[in-house]
This record gives structure tokens, C-alpha cells and sequence, in this order.
């Protein structure tokens, strides 16, 4: 660490780490509904389960997104955080109002639109937070050093703010309604998102790699280009059968198709950048989940996306098991490996240490990634199934068809176990005691680095 | 890689491109907009009832095991054609009666069966779903989905 305020992510992970854990608790729980129907179905009912694992989910991975800002923030800017005071407000609002909102939740306080269950008030106070937040890091950006990774980083979460407004905004027509919810689902994950991802994959790639800032940040561009380029007109194939023009069939058709090619850019980047650095970076597991990043994104995001994209075929598969299997392997790619990227790369020196557990951490990956995989893979086949019988054959009724599919939801639900001991995993690698580090003559043979920081 | 593109290029592409694509984008939801109210739903036909379900679909977060349109939780049918699944296009009276019993008789209970929760809905909540499930059933979907499954 080499300015003081850059420990504020401390406090960042620890929160994110913990709602990590709660999210994928609750969704074993969710799994276990699917092959135990009678499982908690008066006291907490799959509504609220399954509400509350999306709902952490996300607050998690944007909670990790303000902690790697306020890591990253300071070292591009060269210099501190404009105000901790304000960070940490802003991380206990954060933190009451989700707490708040996951206990009024089991008793049933809730609004009703998917992923915005949130009450009004909850909503003001996330709102909040956000303004609080990105008020102290623009003010810090501002005053001091411009990188490409700091306008790219702001200009995601910018966006991310002021697309969350649409979520105030309720419709009682139900098409107009589903129209700016996508405002706020895909212009965040397909879009303002990526942003996001790419700029901290950016600022690892040139800590891990030691390549010149000048082409790394180059083909931050060319990747953030071919995101929102993409991605924006894109929202078409979101706009298929909800009520909206036929024009968007083609336009899904096509720029869903090209939603790809970002992904794939980010994997060439990140594998060309490693392989021209040539560098041995000390926190080995960091380079693993940097490079693991874009290629789990590439087949969640990109090819397990494709795979639905086109409206012919988004015709029979739209709303069933393929959707969530898509959904799975996408965020998990994309958005939790960048988090927990970050957090492995960081974690050494806001704890003041060399790296260390690297060996834990890398095996945690490994058993995230392929239970995730296999996750991924049964839920395809479970919607391949259902397509199938419910759409194409037809004249099966949808409980005829999901009792078809136990075999395929008890292997998920072995998946989310496993899911859930290699999160365990990971949390105890990056913040349990250490058990094994890198020495300091370890890291100082490591040549044209500094110290993880 | 790429080596006639400097990096000030290729950030003007970005921010250049960026704001073609956003204002392209703005542009035909600003139209799709405009074609929901006058072409493809009812508009008219919202009727106080209407809007009244849309929130007792909301407030008993129905969507978090349904889907609509095909979009929600994949756990429980889809709704957004449960009307014409219940006949509800030749005996509107016969369909509403028969939804508002299946909600009433909920949970099941049976051993081995999804089980839907008991809202505790009025007459009156379970009437305006009705008329909200009725009117999002007539939204021109371009013919999603396939079959009366959902």
C-alpha cells in the first residue's frame, strides 16, 4: 500500500466477502426447494430465497466494486482518498440498508419487480451511498492524475447510478414497465458493467504484467468500445416477446451476436499481455484469477449467451432452465471473478503482508470455477429438456416437464455444494491466518516490481 | 498488436461511438415506447382494476417464483398466458373463477410437489389479479409463446 487510504478496502472486502458467502448459502438453499418442494415452504418460501440470493449477489459484487475503486483510486490518482470519513458512512449505510432489506424480506416486506425487490426506502438509502461514494472518488480523480483506468472506471459507475434511477420508475402498463426495467438489468450487467470489469482487469494486467500503460490502456478503449457498441443495441434480444416492436429481432440478432466479441477481446488482452511481460508476478493466485476472469466470461457471457441469443432460437428457450444456466456461469465469470481477482491481488498489502495461502487460493479457484461449470452444464441440460417436451414437442404441461428434470437439479444441487465449500475456501485463504508466505527475498527476486502493491 | 492506433484514437472512438450508439438506442426505446401504448397493449383498457393487480402481483412478489412474459424465476408456469390456458378467451367468467379457487386452495401440501404459498388475498386483490393477468394476455407478443404450456 502506498497511500494510507487505499486500507479503506479492507473493510470493503470483509463486507463483500461476507454477503459472498450469504448469497451462495441461499442459494443451496434455493437448489435444495427444487429437489425437496416441502423444504422451508411455509416459513420461507422459494420466493423469498431465491429473492434474497440475487439480492446479495448484487450488493456484494457492488460492494466489491467500491472496494477495488477505493484500492485502485489512490494509485492512479496519486493521491489519497478525498475523505475516509465519507467512505466509511458510506460503507454502513450500505451495509444497514442490506440488512434492513434481507431481514424485511423473511417477514415478507418486499416490492415485487425482479431484482428490484427492494422497499422504496431501501432504494433512497442505496441511492444514497452511491452519490456518497462517487462524490469522494470523482473529487479524487479530479485533483489528481487522469488514467484511462480511472475515466473508464468512473464512467461505469456513473453510468450504474444513473441507470438505477429507472428502477424508481413503475409503470402500471406492463410493457412500458418491462421496457426501462431492462434499463436498469441490462444497461448494468451488458453494459455499464463491463466498464467496470474492464477497468479493473486493466489496472491487474498492468500490476501483473509489468507491460507498458500506455498499450494496456490502448486496448482498454478497443475493449470498452466493443462493449458498449455491442451492448447497447443489443438490449434488442431482451426486447423479443415482451411487446415491443418486431425490428428488435434483427437488432437483438445482431448486436446480441457481437456482445461476444468484448469478451473475447478481454481473453486475447489478458493472455497477449501476460505472454509480452514475460514477468514472474509474486501473488501467483492473482494471476490466475486475472487471466481466469475474461475466459470463465467469454463462455458464460459470451458463448453460453449466444447460445439463447438469436430470436429463433430465444422463441423456445426464452424463460426456461437455459436462461438460468446462462445466468449462472455469466456473473460468475464476468463479475465475481473480477471481484475476487482484486481481492487476492490486494488482500497481501492491506494486511501488510507478502503474498501468502497462494496454494489455497488457487485450488479455491479451481473448485469455484468447475463447480460453477457444472452448475452450468446440468442447468443446460435440464433446459435443453424442458425446450424441448414444453416448446417444441409440446403438449406436456410445465409440472409435467420439471418432474422430468430431478436427475438434472440434484446434480445442481451437488454443484452449489461444492460452490459453497470452495467459497469457503476462498474466504478462509485471503483473510484466515497465514499459513504459508512468500518471503521478502522471494518477492524482491521478482525483477521490476514492487511489493504487491 | 495494432500498432496504428494510438491510444488518444482509440479513447475518441469510444466516447465518439459510445454516444451514436446510446442516442440510436434512445431513440427506438423512445419509439417502442410510443408503439406500447398505441399498438401492442391496451392502453385504454387499464382500468383502475388492472393497475390495482399489477400491484398484488408486485407486493406478493409473484414473479420471484413465476415468470411473465417470460421473464422471472423459472420455478413455477408461466403467467403471462395463464388466461388462455384457463379458457379464459371464451368463458372470461369461468377462467377468473377458476384462478381465483386455485389461488384460494393453495398450499397443497403434497409430499414431492412445488408448493405455491397462501396469500391471504381478498375478493377484491384476487379479482384485480384476474383482471391484470387478463389484460397482460392480450399484449401482442409477437406470438411468444410457442404453445399454451408458457
Amino acid at each position: 500500500m502506498r497511500y494510507p487510504t487505499q486500507g479503506i478496502a479492507y473493510t470493503y472486502f470483509v463486507g463483500t466477502l461476507a454477503l459472498f458467502l450469504a448469497q451462495v448459502l441461499f442459494g443451496v438453499l434455493a437448489g435444495l426447494v427444487y429437489v425437496w418442494p416441502n423444504f422451508l415452504a411455509v416459513l420461507v418460501p422459494f420466493n423469498i430465497l431465491r429473492m434474497i440470493h440475487i439480492n446479495a449477489l448484487i450488493v456484494w459484487l457492488l460492494l466489491g466494486f467500491f472496494g477495488a475503486t477505493y484500492y485502485l483510486i489512490p494509485e492512479e490518482a496519486e493521491r489519497d482518498i478525498h475523505s475516509p470519513r465519507l467512505a466509511y458512512l458510506q460503507f454502513w449505510i450500505w451495509i444497514v440498508a442490506v440488512a434492513v432489506c434481507v431481514v424485511g424480506y423473511l417477514f415478507r416486506i418486499h416490492e415485487g419487480r425482479e431484482f428490484l425487490e427492494q422497499p422504496v426506502y431501501v432504494k433512497v438509502a442505496l441511492t444514497v451511498s452511491v452519490l456518497i461514494f462517487l462524490y469522494n472518488i470523482s473529487l479524487t480523480v479530479l485533483r489528481g492524475r487522469r488514467t484511462a483506468v480511472t475515466s473508464v472506471l468512473l464512467l461505469g459507475l456513473w453510468g450504474a447510478a444513473v441507470f438505477f434511477l429507472f428502477a424508481f420508475y413503475d409503470p402500471a402498463n406492463l410493457v412500458v414497465d418491462k421496457i426501462y426495467w431492462w434499463w436498469v438489468v441490462h444497461l448494468w450487467v451488458e453494459g455499464v458493467w463491463e466498464l467496470i470489469m474492464a477497468a479493473v482487469l486493466a489496472y491487474l494486467l498492468v500490476k501483473v504484467t509489468g507491460v507498458d500503460r500506455e498499450v494496456v490502456e490502448k486496448w482498454l478503449y478497443v475493449v470498452v468500445s466493443l462493449s458498449l457498441f455491442s451492448g447497447l443495441l443489443g438490449t434488442g434480444h431482451h426486447y423479443l416477446w415482451i411487446g415491443t416492436p418486431g425490428y428488435w429481432k434483427w437488432l437483438g440478432d445482431v448486436f446480441g451476436t457481437l456482445e461476444v466479441l468484448p469478451f473475447f477481446a478481454m481473453v486475447l488482452w489478458a493472455f497477449y499481455l501476460v505472454y509480452q511481460g514475460g514477468r514472474d508476478h509474486p501473488n501467483k493466485a492473482a494471476l490466475l484469477w486475472s487471466l481466469g476472469c475474461p475466459v470463465m466470461a467469454f463462455f458464460g457471457a459470451g458463448v453460453w449467451g449466444f447460445m439463447h441469443n438469436l430470436h429463433v432460437v430465444n422463441y423456445y428457450t426464452h424463460g426456461t432452465q437455459v436462461t438460468a444456466a446462462h445466468g449462472h456461469l455469466a456473473f460468475y465469470g464476468a463479475y465475481v471473478t473480477v471481484n475476487l481477482a482484486i481481492i487476492t491481488y490486494a488482500m497481501p498489502s492491506l494486511r501488510g503482508l507478502t503474498p501468502f495461502n497462494q496454494a489455497l487460493n488457487m485450488w479455491s479457484f479451481w473448485i469455484l470455477s468447475s463447480a460453477v461449470a457444472f452448475m452450468t452444464f446440468t442447468l443446460t441440460f435440464a433446459g435443453v429438456v424442458q425446450t424441448h417436451m414444453q416448446r417444441v414437442v409440446g403438449g406436456y404441461g410445465y409440472m409435467d416437464v420439471q418432474d422430468q428434470l430431478g436427475f438434472f437439479y440434484w446434480m445442481r444441487e451437488g454443484a452449489g455444494i461444492v460452490v459453497l465449500i470452495g467459497a469457503v475456501l476462498f474466504v478462509y485463504s485471503v483473510l484466515g491466518p497465514v499459513r504459508e508466505q512468500l518471503t521478502a527475498a522471494d518477492v524482491a527476486r521478482q525483477p521490476g516490481l514492487e511489493p504487491a502493491g | 498488436m495494432g500498432e496504428g492506433l494510438t491510444k488518444a484514437a482509440a479513447r475518441n472512438i469510444f466516447y465518439g461511438g459510445s454516444i451514436f450508439f446510446f442516442l440510436v438506442f434512445a431513440g427506438l426505446v423512445a419509439h417502442s415506447h410510443y408503439y406500447a401504448l398505441t399498438s401492442s397493449s391496451d392502453e385504454a383498457g387499464l382500468t383502475d382494476s388492472v393497475k390495482r393487480g399489477k400491484a398484488v402481483w408486485e407486493r406478493n412478489a409473484c414473479i420471484d417464483c413465476h415468470t411473465i412474459l417470460g421473464e422471472g424465476a423459472y420455478f413455477a408456469p408461466e403467467l403471462g398466458n395463464v388466461w388462455v390456458r384457463y379458457g379464459g378467451k371464451d368463458d372470461p367468467e369461468g377462467a377468473r373463477e377458476a384462478l381465483k379457487a386455485w389461488i384460494q386452495s393453495m398450499p397443497t401440501g403434497i409430499e414431492g410437489r412445488r408448493q405455491m404459498p397462501h396469500f391471504n388475498l381478498t375478493d377484491q386483490e384476487l379479482d384485480d389479479l384476474a383482471s391484470f393477468l387478463e389484460w397482460t394476455s392480450k399484449i401482442n407478443t409477437q406470438g411468444w409463446p410457442p404453445n399454451q404450456a408458457g
